[in-house]
């Protein structure tokens, strides 16, 4: 009798008024399974030091989070996930080194965090309100306030319970200050390059050197259909382009697209960064434009700026143009009557 | 007489300091809060000097008031404004050269503050001399107060010091004595100063309505 009663229950709502499946919860948690190739091989490569930053950036993205709503007595939402992907993409984007006690910098993910969670995404009105990605935002805020711990850059350990390791440069830290010659001189040859680059044996952030655990995770998000090829595309190709075209000092199309792909915070960026629902446009138009001009910002940080790398600066600035290109490419709508202005073009 | 000759001293100087606070309520004045506060000295420096000015302004703006033609008000306020921002600057280029030669872009920037002309024209152009005086004590001292607070913050978080003195011992947030950090640390006491406001406005309505209860 119970069970008839609600069946027949009439719920009276605003639209819109077609249900799914889906929910908040349901897409962040897909969104860590997408990112776990890339947790694996961050622990794999950097050991407990890893496993230990991105615990820590969860941990207190999620406590910071349920502190926030409590003191200003909104309802709690930790069960949605957000507050989980937010701090596990911070965690990804900072070194292991960060997981040291002299020179002390454990409260740098702590911070970065409170940063993040409470500063980029509560303050502005919650999930679905932030103008900015939070990961990226307190990653940038630790970045300028302890540019010497961010940048200690540890070398990719034998072992996963090694808690030592000697620092190296990055990639395209390398580049930067010595070029192309000498990167390649570091790895071998190009083809050994290449490998380290794909599989993730070189320094960087956690979550960001292995490349081809990231394309697993995004392909996966494709599939499910949780993101659109819009922005990892146009991201990934316009970066690609300006990297062949302008890459080699001296010579005009003669650069490398594949090491600028590959190195850095690109796939991470373009795949899981960029491509947020919220600081991204939705209309596809949008969608491509906005990737193009990550795409162009990045390269024009890494060849042009003082930084060896640009992904986060330019999806953050790209970040501000998300509701205007939103609002340049807003499709017709069907059945609408044009304007006077419209008829006379 | 306008209707501001019934508030009494006291309050016309609390006014410019909570209600009508220039950075934290009206957020006029934003630029010199940002640029000059990544150390106590200069905000503290900073904030004396507008409330000198203002002060000054408001009383010889109040004193001229019956013989400044309507129609020429504006620049001979700007002609007063500057005159006394050119004694500021004068007296602190004498006195603090060392803070002169970090603030006194600002300083020359006075002239064009929002909250000084303001003032002259809402208020002292209205009113007698001692309340006129005491509006830009209030608005002078609300600046001073909101100055003091954000360079203390940003001094003490970004540097770990305090008037030059090293006071914390690790690392400190470097960000925020950088520009973008002006903002951050702008917005955060902005939302503090109001919260704080809101919750003593509360509970005086909860006060006033239990005596009313009472009665």
């Amino acid at each position: 009798m119970e069970a008839t009663k609600k069946e027949h229950e009439l719920i009276v709502s605003v639209s819109p008024h077609v249900k799914s499946e889906e929910t908040t919860s349901r897409i962040m948690w897909t969104v860590s399974l997408a990112l776990l190739p890339a947790f694996l091989s961050g622990v794999y490569f950097f050991g407990l030091k890893a496993l230990f930053i991105m615990a820590l950036c969860v941990l207190s993205s999620v406590i910071f989070e349920a502190l926030y709503l409590k003191v200003v007595n909104k309802k709690s939402v930790i069960g949605d996930g957000s507050g989980f992907v937010t701090g596990l993409l911070l965690g990804m984007n900072m070194p292991a080194s960060l997981w040291s006690f002299s020179p002390f910098t454990v409260h740098v993910p702590i911070i970065a965090s409170f940063v993040a969670v409470v500063i980029t995404k509560q303050l502005f009105g919650g999930l679905g309100y932030n103008v900015f990605n939070p990961a990226l935002i307190g990653r940038a805020f630790a970045l300028i306030s302890w540019p010497r711990a961010m940048t200690i850059w540890m070398a990719p350990t034998a072992s996963v319970l090694a808690m030592d390791a000697k620092t190296t440069a990055t990639p395209l830290g390398i580049l930067k200050e010595a070029g192309m010659s000498e990167l390649i001189k570091v790895f071998g040859d190009k083809v050994s390059l290449y490998e380290h680059l794909l599989t993730g044996n070189r320094a960087g952030s956690i979550g960001e050197t292995s490349a081809i655990a990231l394309l697993i995770g995004g392909l996966f998000l494709l599939y499910k259909k949780y993101i659109t090829w819009h922005i990892p595309v146009s991201f990934l190709g316009t970066a690609a382009l300006i990297a062949w075209v302008f890459g080699q000092k001296g010579a005009l199309f003669a650069g490398d697209p594949l090491i600028h792909l590959f190195s850095g915070g690109m796939m991470l960026g373009a795949l899981f960064m960029a491509t947020d629902y919220v600081t991204s446009p939705s209309v596809r138009k949008a969608q491509l434009i906005f990737g193009a001009g990550c795409g162009a910002l990045t390269m024009l940080i890494r060849l042009k700026g003082g930084f060896p790398e640009g992904v986060m600066f330019a999806i953050l600035i790209m970040n501000c143009f998300a509701p205007l290109l939103d609002r340049g490419f807003r499709s017709k709508v069907f059945g609408a009557v044009k304007t006077a202005k419209e008829i006379k073009k | 007489m306008s209707s501001h000759s019934t508030v009494s001293l006291k309050d016309q100087i609390l006014n410019g300091i909570i209600k009508e606070n220039t950075i934290f309520k009206l957020a006029l004045s934003l630029c010199p809060s940002i640029a000059v506060t990544n150390n106590l000295k200069n905000g503290v420096f900073m904030g004396g000097a507008v409330l000198f000015v203002q002060v000054m302004v408001n009383m010889t703006i109040s004193l001229m008031r019956n013989v400044i033609h309507p129609k020429v008000r504006l620049p001979i306020f700007m002609l007063v404004i500057s005159g006394w921002v050119t004694v500021t600057q004068m007296l602190m280029a004498a006195f603090a050269p060392d803070v002169y030669a970090k603030v006194g872009l600002y300083i020359a920037l006075i002239v064009a503050f929002a909250s000084i002309l303001a003032r002259a024209e809402m208020f002292a152009s209205k009113n007698s001399f001692l309340p006129s005086m005491a509006d830009g004590l209030g608005m002078g001292i609300g600046f001073l107060f909101a100055l003091t607070t954000i360079s203390f913050f940003r001094e003490l978080v970004g540097k770990g010091s305090l008037w030059g003195f090293p006071i914390i011992d690790t690392k400190p947030v470097l960000l925020l004595i950088l520009p973008a950090g002006g903002f951050f640390a702008v917005g955060i006491l902005m939302a503090g100063f109001n919260w704080i406001n809101a919750r003593a406005a509360a509970k005086a309505a909860a006060k006033a309505k239990a005596a009313l209860a009472t009665r």
